[in-house]
């Protein structure tokens, strides 16, 4: 046994090692939670994403990458609600580490700190790839972002209590931003109040509830299915009698569905960032809704 | 005149409504106050019944393992008899490798059951009901969730690390069935009793070793079950190496080394007049597996297109003694003499999304019957033909295949496939199949 540690020492040197000790490996699975990771813990973090704004979280493999990362983490972020089922629970039975395994401080679930929508009162898979949980994607209404940032705080700060002052005082200053950001959200978002929208995936169903909107449809069929052509003739029908003011898919779906529908709707189709990094202004977590916003409004007014 | 009454009217109108406004105004703000109030009480409801229902559900239930079923079912036409399968040149492994039967049956139906024992492990537990009624412990084995630095320990029955494809389950394979390297070197998957201890590196590359031992309850250990003795009966060494190169390709690379000494290992032939015999292998088998997979996604990710191409190859060395005839079934009795064997065999594959749902696949195989030498053959006691399944032979195969997935937990596939396993006799071989998954989510697997 004494050889292996040897041996872990020698390969360190040959290969890349990761980041010194002396911060706390955070590993995010969206890029929402590294930006509000790297929010509140500054220089005393070290934050990777397993996911870009450009993949679909769910829609993930629990490749030799991710599994090299999670092995030395300290922190693990993620959604939750089973968005990360198909690939989170073999990283972490492969990572040989104790440190994030569910039921210990390392293992910090969002969705848990917020009350969820679209909680299904009949879970069948005829009704696609549900959550039983709920919707999972919490991170588009801002609200949230501040709950979680409050109770992620709390953990940066158990995790590592010599730099808890630090957390503390940097939690206190983006939630002070971020409470004025909304502020000026819900003022330049105004006139999205009640705007009847269609999305691609029930991506942005926070947001949506959040900015008052009403979402009329989805071009998938059903959560996790890719749009058919049949479903896109009954929304094209749907549109006439009903017309949506605006379409939205995100960074990392097609844009296909969205543009065919547009076309002959005539309604127009926006790109939205999915998260942090889904286009060039959502940069972090202030960009991702400034973005978000500003491309609606292009659209709407 | 008309002029004068119209003023008068609007006078007494705008007098009337002014009269009338303060006791309105103060009535609908008292209703407004009214709908306010019930409107705050809905929407404490409301968050109370928001925030209850998106907590887990309560209760004994609650603590359910994770429980999936897979079923398949399988329409095979084929020009050979698959009872008569062999593939030539090659010791039978006693394994399942004869392809699905000709005309409609059904597959193996899966069901797995796996969750967190506590905090220190995890348990899983896989089995396999046959066509024919049987059931097979396919996996059954527990692994460490609280060791740190890397380390993790399986123990019980698992899929051995040696090559990629043995440790992925059937039903996940992107063939109907397993490579012919796969066939002969490992008896269509080999799994094993035992112990892993597998450590992955702090590094980025992805870096991990690991060992196992085990009973030797299957080919190339033998014979079937395991000996019965203190200790082990199969040592197997392995390790990865894995990484992203950019941002869409994903690989991976293993080498594995499994030695064992299987005694007694028997396989059914036919002598030279004809006589159905057994004849059984006694001594060393050592067997190397390299493996390779890239797969490729735009940026990662697989929704709308992907491709990946993944390939092995095995290389076997076999040495000790090969007994003929152990029952005695032929006028000359059973008798033993040395046998050595160096053999090898690889496949390539490929599989492209091209749209969503949609994928297409090919595979190449190929073993190499190499060199063998027959102690009993070559000191003229018997003749070759008295082994007419070792009979030297290098086994190919083509195989393309088309599937449809509507979602994540089906698939329907079409497989065609030319199979030059006999040494007599191509198999042409066509395969709809289907596969599905209920109840827990599978995993994404890389």
């Amino acid at each position: 046994m004494r050889t292996i540690p040897k041996l872990g020492a020698a390969l360190s040197l040959a290969l890349i090692a990761l980041p010194a000790a002396a911060t706390l490996n955070v590993f995010t699975c969206e890029p929402e939670w590294a930006a509000l990771a790297q929010e509140l813990g500054g220089d005393k973090v070290s934050v990777y994403s397993a996911t870009t704004a450009l993949q679909d979280p769910h829609r993930i493999e629990a490749r030799p990458s991710l599994i090299a990362r999670i092995r030395s983490a300290d922190l693990l972020i993620c959604s939750g609600s089973e968005l990360e089922i198909g690939w989170l629970p073999l990283l972490l039975t492969q990572s040989g580490n104790s440190k994030i395994q569910l039921g210990t401080p390392g293992y910090f679930e969002a969705s848990q700190f917020v009350a969820k929508l679209e909680i299904p009162k009949v879970v069948d898979r005829a009704m696609g790839d549900i959550h039983p949980g709920g919707n999972p994607h919490v991170h588009t209404d801002p609200r949230n972002i501040a709950k979680i940032a409050a109770v992620l705080e709390g953990r940066l700060a158990q995790l590592d209590s010599g730099n808890a002052d630090t957390y503390h005082s940097r939690a206190k200053s983006f939630l002070a931003r971020w409470q004025a950001a909304i502020a000026r959200w819900e003022k330049e978002a105004a006139p999205l109040t009640g705007v009847p929208i269609v999305e691609h995936h029930k991506a942005f169903s926070y947001f949506i509830n959040w900015m008052g909107m009403r979402e009329v449809a989805t071009l998938e069929p059903k959560p996790g299915i890719p749009p058919t052509p049949s479903h896109l003739a009954e929304l094209l029908d749907l549109m006439k009698s009903a017309p949506a003011k605006v379409i939205v898919y995100s960074s990392y779906d097609s844009p296909k569905a969205a543009q065919f529908l547009s076309e002959r709707s005539k309604i127009p189709a926006v790109m939205l960032p999915f998260t942090v990094g889904g286009t060039d202004k959502a940069k972090d977590l202030f960009g991702f809704f400034d973005d978000m916003i500003e491309r609606l409004l292009k659209v709407v007014k | 005149m008309l002029k004068k009454n119209a003023l008068a009217l609007a006078a007494v109108a705008t007098l009337g409504l002014s009269r009338a406004a303060p006791a309105q105004t103060q009535d609908e703000a008292r209703a407004l106050r009214e709908q306010v109030d019930q409107l705050e009480k809905r929407v404490t409801n409301a968050e109370q019944a928001a925030a209850q229902a998106s907590n887990r559900p309560a209760g004994e239930n609650a603590l359910n393992p994770a429980v999936s079923l897979i079923l398949n079912g399988i329409y095979g036409n084929l020009s050979q008899d698959p009872a008569n399968f062999r593939i030539n040149g090659f010791i039978p492994t006693g394994g399942d490798v004869a392809p699905p039967g000709r005309g409609l049956s059904l597959g193996e139906s899966e069901l797995s059951i796996a969750a967190n024992v506590d905090q220190v492990f995890r348990g899983t537990g896989i089995f396999s009901v046959s066509s024919d009624n049987s059931i097979e412990v396919e996996e059954a084995y527990i692994q460490t969730l609280a060791l740190s630095n890397g380390f993790t320990i399986k123990a019980g029955r698992f899929f051995s690390s040696v090559g990629y494809q043995n440790q992925v389950h059937a039903h996940a394979w992107d063939f109907t069935d397993a490579p012919l390297a796969n066939k002969v070197f490992l008896g269509n998957q080999l799994s094993d009793d035992g112990i892993q201890l597998k450590w992955v590196a702090p590094t980025l590359l992805y870096f991990d070793v690991g060992v196992e031992v085990g009973r030797g309850r299957n080919f190339p250990a033998g014979p079937p079950g395991g000996r019965e003795k203190n200790g082990f009966g199969s040592g197997n060494f392995f390790t990865t190496l894995g990484g992203d190169f950019g941002t869409g390709t994903a690989w991976q690379a293993g080498l594995a080394y499994l030695a064992t000494s299987p005694q007694n290992r028997a396989y059914d032939d036919v002598d030279s007049a004809g006589t159905p015999v057994t004849n059984s292998f006694s001594g060393a088998s050592k067997l190397w597996a390299l493996d390779g997979i890239l797969k490729w996604a735009p940026n990662f990710n697989p929704t709308e297109t992907y491709f990946k191409v993944q390939g092995e190859y095995f290389r076997r060395s076999e040495n000790g003694d090969l007994t003929f005839d152990t029952a005695g079934a032929t006028g000359g009795g059973t008798r033993t003499g040395g046998y050595a064997s160096t053999q090898s065999g690889w496949y390539l594959q490929g599989v492209y999304q091209f749209i969503p749902m949609w994928r297409v696949g090919y595979r190449y195989d190929r073993l190499n019957a190499g060199g063998t030498s027959i102690g009993l053959v070559d000191s003229g006691a018997l003749v070759a033909a008295d082994f007419p399944i070792l009979a030297k032979h290098n086994p190919t195969r083509n195989t393309v295949m088309v599937d449809w997935s509507p979602s994540e937990f089906s698939r329907v596939r079409l497989q065609l496939a030319q199979d030059k396993s006999r040494s007599d006799a191509t198999d042409n071989q066509v395969f709809l199949q289907y596969i599905v998954s209920l109840g827990a989510h599978g995993a994404h697997k890389f």
